[in-house]
């Protein structure tokens, strides 16, 4: 047994945030090269505001698999917040306001229901979150069969368009990003959160209360997807009850290339917002690359295939470094 | 001395097995009690006890007088208890800092601030881990700077009552005396400490107070220093021990085939042209330091491996493209019990019964029907033989003492009567008693002509059990020794490649 640990120095990794976001800056600057506009505020403000949208996705889908869960619902949380949003978010100031409120209660009860499901019901976080995911889609159904709805402009102007030349969308996720990563880095919450990603056991070992803190994950992930919710309805000013099922697989692949570690307990809500910037700017590029439009949907789909199994393949990684032949 | 916390009766079964039957004992402040006794004695059942991570069936348990139940871990910490189990209490993803600072039960929403960090920093120095940086994660630190953050994490709580399973086992004798120290500290600041080790001088060294359990019972308490060793070990087997290493039988004669022979052997990561000979009736033994390729022979040899150069000989037949199945098919005959018998041996969760027969699963009627086959009839012999303590064949293996599983993973491949069995490192972690028993059938099972291949990291074992030694050194056999040149010293030599090389193959 050697006892010389070299653990205070150690061997200097790269953070895994940092090659993230150089991956960004490089496909970024790809994009703005054969991007017919050039570089240009309004490019950028669109490319943020679509950056947001999915980055809010994939925070939500952060604290879920953060906790070793995962959320099948972002999608339908985000539909069904959308829709809620189409009918509460317009008038006076004053209801404009608690119109944002209930829509985020709206996120919340839903996020705890799947808490709830996971936790006091004991379902397997896929299975929970699948059923309950098509309940919400359901009852987004019900409330508007059609699209259509209005959002107050005032608000959708302010979160969509930019403040000298910065999108205002990329000041709102630094933002939230600093809002989070404070009290997620700092705090016993957020230490506990990490804790019971990484061991369950040693978590209750330790004292956590692990079926509280789970449930504030899960409604954590319900609270980003409300926000992915109004944030949709800020850029299409209507409520469409259809727009969830590409944001859950979306959310997945973007932590998974963003850095967090499907099995829990790794990773930050930076790295999931790179990573959904980064999927973001592949199918901007693929929409003005010369694909055929029939082919896109293809290609992206390979490429959220081919980071999900990436994503997965240390999940699956055996305990010995043999290699089977089986 | 006040009493901290009082057993009166208590019991626990899992499963209708009693793993602890009417216990009362008393644990006081201001002492360190020892907790003697062999593997499923009921230790480690009574730490969990106290820890709150199962409740018992029956009896109650006073702490500070007043009739406590514990729920859950949380309420146990509430009361002071602190429990370090062996590498069960850190959070392998997170950093040094955030495992102490996660164990202090401060507040959960406020930010944590520089006079918690440095508090975190002086337990860790306490015990002797100055070196460990407060940033690296858990998950990079050796095994033992791992075991001095669990202690330090256990003190940073303040306990009232600290439960040390096993706390020192990977670390050395140096580290071992730091940190008995804070121990002795913790002692006389009234801090009661409840002490669980194998190694009898740790117990000799820090031990005020001495329980020895057996079978789930609690035999006796006594003051530290008035029983001797061989005494304390009689407590705890229940008799005195015979001749742990029972006599060697005969080794085969030079002339007789090999069974299974090994020539150049390679593999890229840890296997340099490595030749072996075993003869039926014949026990070799692997040794060297640990992780010299000796389990990287045993894979190889069971087909585990991709990409092995060499070839191997059976029966002086030619063997190639070996995989498991066909190393176990009939003709072929190889056994092997692996080195981590939870996760490679057995599939816990499944029942004794199931585990048993899965080696046999290929073999007719592929356990298609419940029809016993000739493999049932064996396992049932077996069970006898290798006296397996168990209740019900419909157990989950699991619940059996780490020993009793050993003796399971052995004999499901014993069923399918093997003419060649790998062992590896088949003993560790395992009481005595226990050890003694497969020590004993390893002896008859040569002398029934099987072929053995014994890989351990015990000397004792290599020295009184195995006919020839092959000694491992970076994937290499450095040394074959046999008969009288098989010394603890010359193995050592051997082992650490301190000789020159000129008995290198």
């Amino acid at each position: 047994m050697t006892e010389t640990g070299s653990s205070r120095s150690g061997r200097f990794k790269v953070p895994r945030v940092v090659i993230s976001a150089v991956l960004l800056a490089i496909l970024f600057a790809l994009y703005i090269s054969i991007q017919p506009r050039g570089f240009s505020t309004y490019v950028l403000t669109i490319w943020s505001n679509q950056g947001l949208l999915l980055a809010l996705a994939a925070i939500a889908q952060f604290f879920v698999v953060l906790v070793r869960g995962i959320d099948l619902s972002v999608g339908p949380m985000i539909a069904l917040t959308n829709v809620v949003a189409s009918y509460l978010i317009s008038g006076s100031p004053a209801q404009v306001a608690l119109g944002v409120v209930l829509v985020m209660v709206v996120g919340i009860g839903c996020g705890l229901l799947n808490g709830l499901a996971v936790v006091v019901g004991r379902i397997p976080p896929i299975v929970a979150t699948l059923a309950l995911g098509s309940l919400y889609s359901g009852v987004a159904l019900l409330l508007r069969p059609t699209p259509g709805g209005a959002i107050d402009e005032t608000l959708s102007d302010a979160l969509t368009y930019d403040v000298y030349g910065v999108p205002t969308a990329l000041i709102a996720l630094a933002i939230v990003l600093i809002l989070v990563a404070i009290p997620l880095r700092r705090s016993r919450f957020g230490m506990s959160l990490y804790a019971i990603g990484s061991s369950r056991d040693a978590s209750v070992m330790t004292g956590i209360r692990v079926p509280q803190m789970t449930l504030a994950a899960y409604s954590l992930g319900g609270f980003f997807a409300a926000l992915a919710g109004l944030y949709v309805s800020m850029l299409t000013l209507t409520g469409d009850p259809n727009i969830g099922p590409s944001y859950t697989l979306n959310s997945i692949a973007a932590v998974v290339i963003g850095g967090v570690a499907l099995s829990g307990g790794v990773g930050s809500p930076l790295g999931a917002a790179l990573g959904a910037f980064i999927l973001k700017t592949i199918s901007a590029l693929m929409f003005f690359s010369n694909l055929p439009p029939l082919a896109q949907p293809f290609f992206e789909g390979a490429i959220l295939a081919i980071a999900i199994v990436l994503g997965s393949l240390g999940m699956l990684r055996v305990r010995s470094r043999l290699e089977r032949f089986l | 001395m006040t009493s901290l916390v009082e057993f009166s009766a208590v019991s626990k079964s899992y499963g209708g097995i009693p793993a602890l039957t009417d216990v009362s004992l008393t644990i006081e402040a201001g002492a360190v009690h020892a907790i003697l006794g062999e593997n499923g004695a009921g230790k480690s059942t009574l730490m969990k006890l106290l820890a709150g991570v199962i409740t018992p069936n029956g009896g109650t348990i006073k702490v500070d007088g007043i009739e406590r139940q514990f729920a859950t871990p949380r309420d146990a910490t509430a009361l002071g208890i602190v429990c370090m189990f062996q590498e069960l209490s850190l959070m392998p993803h997170l950093t040094v800092r955030d495992n102490l600072l996660l164990g202090d039960g401060g507040p959960m929403l406020r930010l944590i601030g520089g006079a918690a960090v440095k508090a975190v920093r002086a337990s860790l120095d306490s015990v002797g881990g100055s070196h460990i940086g407060l940033s690296a994660l858990v998950s990079e630190l050796p095994l033992a700077d791992r075991q001095l953050v669990e202690i330090a994490k256990a003190i940073h709580r303040r306990p009232r009552l600290l439960i040390l399973d096993e706390a020192t086992a990977a670390l050395t004798a140096e580290r071992v005396e730091t940190v008995f120290a804070v121990i002795r500290k913790l002692r006389d600041e009234g801090c009661a400490i409840l002490f669980i080790s194998h190694r009898m001088y740790e117990i000799d060294a820090v031990a005020d107070r001495v329980s020895v359990f057996r079978n789930g019972r609690h035999v006796e308490t006594f003051a530290a220093g008035t029983r001797n060793r061989d005494e304390m070990i009689g407590l705890m087997v229940g008799q005195p021990l015979t001749e742990l290493f029972p006599p060697r039988v005969a080794a085969p004669a030079k002339g007789v085939v090999p069974l299974l022979s090994g020539r150049g052997l390679s593999w890229e990561r840890g296997l340099d042209g490595v030749n072996f000979d075993v003869r039926p009736g014949e026990i070799i033994g692997l040794g060297g330091l640990d992780g010299q390729g000796q389990q990287y022979l045993m894979h190889a040899v069971f087909g585990v491996l991709k990409g092995v150069q060499g070839t191997l000989t059976l029966d002086g037949k030619p063997l190639g493209g070996v995989t498991p199945r066909r190393a176990k098919a009939p003709g072929v005959d190889i056994a092997l019990v692996p080195e981590d018998r939870k996760t490679e041996g057995l599939i816990l969760d499944m029942s004794i019964g199931q585990n048993l027969s899965l080696a046999a699963l290929s073999r007719k009627p592929y356990g298609l029907t419940n029809a016993a086959g000739p493999a049932d009839a064996a396992i049932a012999r077996l069970t006898e033989r290798l006296e397996i303590k168990l209740k019900s064949l419909d157990d989950p293996v699991k619940t059996l003492s780490g020993g009793n599983q050993q003796k399971v993973v052995l004999a499901k491949w014993l069923a399918l009567s093997p003419r060649c069995l790998l062992l590896m490192d088949p003993t560790r972690g395992i009481d005595v008693r226990t050890k003694a028993q497969i020590y004993r059938l390893l002896q008859e099972l040569a002398g029934e002509g099987l072929a053995i291949i014994l890989q351990s990291t015990d000397y004792e074992e290599l020295i009184h059990l195995c006919h020839r030694i092959y000694v491992f050194y970076r994937g290499r056999v450095v040394r074959e020794m046999s008969g009288d040149e098989v010394t603890p010293d010359a193995l050592i030599a051997a082992a650490l490649n301190a000789h020159s090389n000129t008995a290198s193959t």
